[in-house]
């Protein structure tokens, strides 16, 4: 029979191709496929990782592996004492790639520096409209009004003035929309009538160079010889686009791929027990928290709030909803963050107790709606059983909770009214490591109304906010936004649910990989031993 | 004959306003604002929403929208993804030819076996092969693709390690300049090994979209040449002697093809409803994922723009089936 034939045409063609994935080639099943090649244009993970982490680099960057920063194409920067001035000395002798039709003539200097922000800052920049121009990041992270000017100084001295100080400036210029793009690759393009072609075949100074992509099956990267920093351990780095989580875990352990993200949570245990696979974890950049509408009432009363607040029950979240990849959340912000107040006690799981506080508060035959995303996210895989569970919860206590969904743009939007009915499910992944960018976008008064899906403006909490917005020294800074976890647990404007627990499985020869809690995955030091 | 090819194109060109209107107005149907889904948790500010509706043009009227589209697509611009900026010929062009390559050997696949099968079922009726046949046949029509594409990818590169897992060819084979049909680039390309591989590749995905396709034809043949046994002239051939083998492959099944050809038609359109779960399994970076990246988006320009071609092509299957029946059958012709 033919079926006959057909397989066993395919033992043959396996037997060819045995022992694939070669020493010298790193292959990671990515989850999807990248937006595009220009990480200012765009504010997806999957994104990031095929463009600013292996191609770019930034005048600062991030240390992988934590949310602190390091020297990057700047070699070092100086804060004037108002915190308005910002002077970076750029490092000497970092080349550009090339590919096809590009052939860099110069090494990085401040053209370049100034280019990479003004095509996302000014109108007038011939690249502010290719490519779409929506420079999301940019203008979410509050650039365009916190920046007054960037000047060149000299060829490698560049100086940001800004309009307000900002402490977490430098960890911004560290984000990805901030990858230093090549001028005169820019212009060369500008010139040539394709000026797409930076956002299709990415030129930086990055540890690896682009080679090929094919959309929605490979990328393709070859080591950077002429890398400013450590080479890569790999001579060529194989992204195989895999949105199946189940095949995906079939590649890993067929020796198919080296490294995969995302796998099942119900996967892991079966990973974990396979003597090939090494499964690495940590607790994600993000929260999954339940926002009361605290404009409502009784929901204006932070005392009805922590009674419900003490009728769900963590556990039996984290249990079922995240199987196991899922950490109860006490604060706003996650564990892996510095500033994380550990000495905050959550509010106990206790029904009775919940109950007695509600009838001394003279709430009676309390309702509510529980809005359930209609979306996975690592935060919160599957929001629907989560409200499902605390329906349950709540009915412990006697109060009525009905459960409603909306399409996800609809969602978003109807979930930032002031006169919203229910407490909505929802969840923050981290940018840029900053307190102020869990605290202050999700919570401060500024918020209300977008953001601050709470609608909670609470004085004291913000002011701190203001205050720590305004140093420059880390440990001050800690400090105030350990006071705000707490002023946040008293009042309660949230249930903080879970953060999510990132698994990382790759194949045993794979070594030097580090767990990077703001979500990116980072392969220059990661090498493969046979 | 040509006369009746043209009276068939003549209907293609109202069906194809028909489809640039369904396809404009179908994705605008759908609840969720795109600049709202792009945007994400992040949100954003109201002068760049306005700035983005402005910049996409949903400022203006809908009639005046639906008529930029339409003058586009005459000119032959689909107009540009919102997410990846390119234009949406360029996409499709780049993922058609794996969609092609997949549907074409799981059709082949599936009539290969579909044919045969029927006629032997329908020459051997009632007995022990026509209703282990059936029965299987019924099976694999109800399978749901997702769990047994698993099933296969589990038993066979898990278990047994005999195929692939997912993807097109294996990683180490590069092509600088393909055309998208990996058979043909892996052979022309002389790497030793590329042409297995990519057969290789392609073994179960072709399996598990030509199932369903596959059942459908096995069962159509079977009762299309029963009704077609039944007739007087099949008895007279019968009468006069001559060879069952002759009776069946030339008297029977020849009148027998025209509900399979039909089948075989309306199977494409199976196919590529098919793809959008087969692809997504096993990698294969077609057009069937492409689209349903897009839905989820509210990708506007790649979702009309995709399923406008891929209208266009089911209606040149079916054109093509009709001139097919006119070639078996010159009665149709003559209608």
């Amino acid at each position: 029979m033919s079926l006959k034939k057909l397989l066993a045409a395919g033992v043959a063609a396996a037997a060819l191709t045995a022992g694939a994935a070669q020493a010298q080639s790193l292959v990671y099943c990515s989850e999807g496929s990248p937006e595009g090649f220009d990480p200012a244009l765009y504010t997806s993970g999957t994104t990031f990782d095929a463009s600013s982490h292996p191609v770019y680099n930034q005048l600062v960057q991030f240390v992988t592996g934590t949310t602190n920063t390091e020297p990057g194409l700047a070699e070092s920067y100086e804060v004037s004492d108002d915190g308005l001035e910002y002077t970076f000395k750029l490092r000497p002798g970092v080349k550009f790639h090339s590919n096809d039709q590009f052939t860099p003539t110069r090494d990085f200097n401040a053209d370049d520096v100034i280019f990479t922000f003004e095509r996302q800052w000014k109108d007038d920049n011939p690249y502010h409209t290719v490519s779409g121009g929506s420079w999301e990041y940019f203008e979410s992270m509050s650039m365009p009004d916190l920046l007054d000017s960037i000047e060149k100084v000299d060829d490698m001295t560049v100086k940001f003035k800004l309009t307000r100080p900002e402490a977490a400036f430098i960890a911004n210029l560290a984000m990805d929309f901030a990858s230093i793009m090549s001028k005169e690759y820019a212009d060369a393009m500008l010139d040539a009538g394709t000026p797409e072609m930076l956002n299709q075949q990415p030129i930086g100074t990055g540890p690896f160079t682009f080679q090929a992509y094919q959309k929605d099956a490979v990328i393709r990267y070859l080591r950077n010889a002429d890398y400013w920093g450590d080479p890569a351990k790999v001579e060529s780095l194989i992204f195989a686009i895999t949105p199946d989580a189940s095949v995906r875990y079939q590649k890993l352990q067929a020796g198919e791929c080296h490294v995969m993200p995302y796998p099942n949570p119900a996967d892991v245990q079966a990973m974990k027990d396979n003597p090939d696979i090494n499964v690495m974890q940590q607790e994600g950049l993000n929260v999954g928290y339940l926002a009361y509408n605290t404009q409502m009432a009784p929901f204006d009363n932070p005392k009805v709030r922590k009674a419900l607040n003490m009728a769900i029950d963590k556990q039996a979240i984290i249990d079922v909803v995240f199987q196991g990849s899922g950490q109860a959340a006490k604060n706003p912000i996650p564990p892996t963050m510095w500033s994380y107040n550990d000495a905050i006690e959550d509010d106990p799981y206790d029904p009775e107790a919940a109950k007695a506080m509600l009838e001394e508060e003279g709430v009676t035959d309390l309702s509510l709606k529980i809005w359930a995303m209609p979306v996975q996210r690592p935060y919160n895989p599957n929001a629907r059983r989560m409200a499902e569970l605390m329906q349950e919860d709540f009915a412990q206590i006697g109060v009525d909770a009905e459960i409603v969904s909306y399409e996800w743009g609809e969602y978003l939007e109807r979930s930032k009214a002031e006169d919203r009915d229910g407490a909505v499910l929802l969840g923050w992944t981290g940018d840029n490591g900053d307190p102020d960018n869990f605290l202050g976008v999700l919570l401060g008064c500024d918020g209300v109304g977008s953001a601050n899906r709470a609608q909670w403006c609470n004085e004291e909490f913000d002011d701190i906010l203001v205050r720590a917005r305004q140093l420059t020294d880390q440990d001050e800074r800690a400090k105030l936004y350990e006071e705000a976890q707490v002023i946040f647990k008293e009042q309660a404007p949230w249930a903080t649910i879970a953060h999510s627990v990132v698994f990382m499985p790759m194949r045993n020869e794979v070594q030097g990989y580090v767990v990077h809690p703001l979500g990116g995955h980072i392969f220059d030091d990661v090498s493969i031993e046979e | 004959m040509l006369r009746y090819v043209f009276s068939r194109l003549a209907t293609f060109l109202p069906t194809f306003i028909g489809v640039t209107l369904i396809s404009f107005a179908f994705i605008r149907v759908l609840p969720g604002d795109p600049i709202v889904v792009m945007a994400g948790e992040r949100g954003l500010t109201q002068e760049r929403y306005d700035e983005l509706v402005r910049q996409f043009g949903f400022d203006r009227p809908i009639l005046a929208q639906y008529w930029d589209y339409l003058t586009g697509v005459l000119q032959g611009d689909l107009g540009t993804s919102f997410v990846t900026k390119r234009p949406v010929w360029d996409e499709f062009f780049a993922l058609f030819p794996a969609t092609l390559e997949l549907s074409l050997c799981a059709m082949v696949f599936a009539v290969v076996l579909g044919l045969p099968a029927g006629v032997i079922a329908a020459v051997n009726r009632g007995k022990f092969f026509d209703r282990a046949l059936m029965s299987t046949a019924l099976v694999g029509y109800s399978m749901p693709i997702f769990w047994w594409a698993l099933l296969l990818i589990i038993v066979f590169s898990g278990n047994l390690g005999w195929t692939p897992v997912s993807g097109r060819i294996d990683l180490i084979y590069y092509f600088p300049d393909p055309t998208g049909f990996m058979l043909w680039d892996s052979l022309v390309s002389g790497q030793s090994g590329a042409f297995a591989s990519a057969a290789s590749h392609l073994i179960l995905p072709t399996i598990v979209l030509g199932t369903i396709p596959l059942a459908v034809i096995a069962r159509q043949t079977r009762s299309a040449m029963l009704e077609v046994l039944g007739e007087d002239y099949i008895r007279t051939a019968r009468a006069k002697g001559l060879p069952p083998a002759r009776i069946n492959g030339l008297h029977a099944l020849r009148n027998a093809l025209i509900p399979v050809i039909t089948v075989i038609g309306l199977s494409v359109g199976t196919l590529l409803a098919g793809a959008i779960l087969t692809e997504t399994i096993f990698s294969w970076p077609g057009i069937g994922k492409w689209m349903v990246d897009s839905i989820f988006r509210r990708d506007y320009p790649v979702v009309q723009g995709g399923l406008l071609l891929i209208a266009v092509m089911v209606m040149i299957v079916n054109l093509t089936v009709d001139v097919l029946y006119g070639l078996i059958n010159p009665k149709i012709r003559k209608r």
